[in-house]
């Protein structure tokens, strides 16, 4: 009973502090309560440097979050609002670096990580197969001794027994 | 062949070291300024000491001047101010202040009582010019040329130190620019 009044509670929470930014930041349509949410929430506070700007309550934050919601009350599209602050507080404030020179690290290397690695994998896999492909490959000769030495031997282990006893 | 495959982890730990001593003693608070190279955001601000006159951004054409950005509200812009005064009168640096969401007695209140080093101080109390220039921790200063251009910014308090390891030769660099 209490676990469930426990979760009501954490449920009409949550939705109260969704209304509250609703109301803070009221918007008429819900495209562009949606389009806000996103941009906030893509936005990286300079300050703070692990929250984006929906959760964080430091000043520049604020000031940024009020920036954003003239932008999207004006009708501008995501990319405007991502460019105006950008060319304020530098490509560090969005999430998603965009690709250019400075950045093709970035987004290149876990590409070449996984390129790398499937390539070892290949590596490993086709290795292994030759491996036991060359095992089991003897030459019509080989296999012959191979078969003499098994039935010579046989008898010869017996015997050696037979003597023991 | 087989050879060469087992120095592939010796070569992986030697990449991530160069990778990793790069980034040794480098402050990931330290962000550089979206506006070097660019010209300082237009604004029409009030004057901290009369509220009448309206100063526009030609207030820093025709020497290099820094811009200091801050507030009463700011303890390490206080530890900073004793410098400032030293770098206004000891070295004749124009530092333009830009009181950033702040209260107009007690700056005037604070001036008087620990020194006026800003040869011109604009009152920002909604913070929007210091928004346009992306300001994100009170104190910065910045290094503008004679033409108005952003060179340089500096986060955190000027001293001595900063100033003769950096600002002082980036003045002297856009100086004889100019």
């Amino acid at each position: 009973m209490l676990r469930l009044l426990t979760l009501a509670l954490l449920l009409t929470g949550s939705l109260l502090a969704q209304a509250a930014t609703n109301d803070l930041y009221p918007l008429d349509s819900e495209a562009d309560r949606e389009r806000f949410r996103n941009l906030t929430k893509e936005l990286r506070c300079p300050k703070c440097q692990n929250q984006n700007i929906a959760d964080s309550n430091a000043p520049i934050a604020e000031d940024m979050k009020d920036e954003v919601y003239r932008m999207v009350r004006e009708g501008a599209t995501e990319e405007e609002v991502f460019e105006a602050l950008v060319g304020r507080f530098g490509e560090f404030v969005r999430y998603r670096p965009q690709l250019e020179p400075r950045t093709v690290m970035l987004w290149a290397t876990p590409a070449i990580v996984v390129f790398g690695g499937v390539l070892m994998v290949i590596g490993v896999v086709v290795r292994s197969r030759r491996n036991t492909e060359g095992a089991s490959s003897l030459s019509d000769e080989q296999r012959r001794r191979a078969e003499k030495i098994l039935q010579t031997d046989e008898p010869d282990t017996t015997g050696g027994s037979g003597t023991g006893t | 062949m087989k050879r060469l495959f087992l120095f592939i982890p010796v070569m992986l730990a030697i990449t991530l070291g160069v990778v990793m001593y790069a980034g040794i003693g480098k402050d990931p608070m330290h962000l550089e300024s979206a506006l070097i190279g660019k010209p300082v955001p237009a604004f029409e601000l009030a004057q901290l000491e009369n509220p009448d006159v309206m100063l526009r951004k030609d207030i820093f054409n025709g020497q290099v001047s820094l811009l200091n950005v801050w507030g009463t509200w700011c303890p390490a812009c206080r530890d900073e101010h004793p410098d400032l005064v030293w770098l206004a009168e000891e070295k004749g640096v124009p530092i333009v202040g830009l009181n950033y969401k702040d209260n107009r007695d007690q700056a005037l209140q604070w001036l008087q009582s620990l020194g006026d080093p800003y040869t011109v101080n604009l009152f920002d109390p909604s913070g929007s010019l210091g928004f346009d220039l992306g300001v994100y921790g009170a104190p910065e200063t910045y290094v503008v040329d004679a033409e108005g251009i952003v060179r340089y910014r500096h986060v955190g308090v000027v001293n001595e130190k900063v100033w003769y390891e950096t600002l002082e030769p980036l003045i002297r660099k856009y100086s004889r620019e100019g």
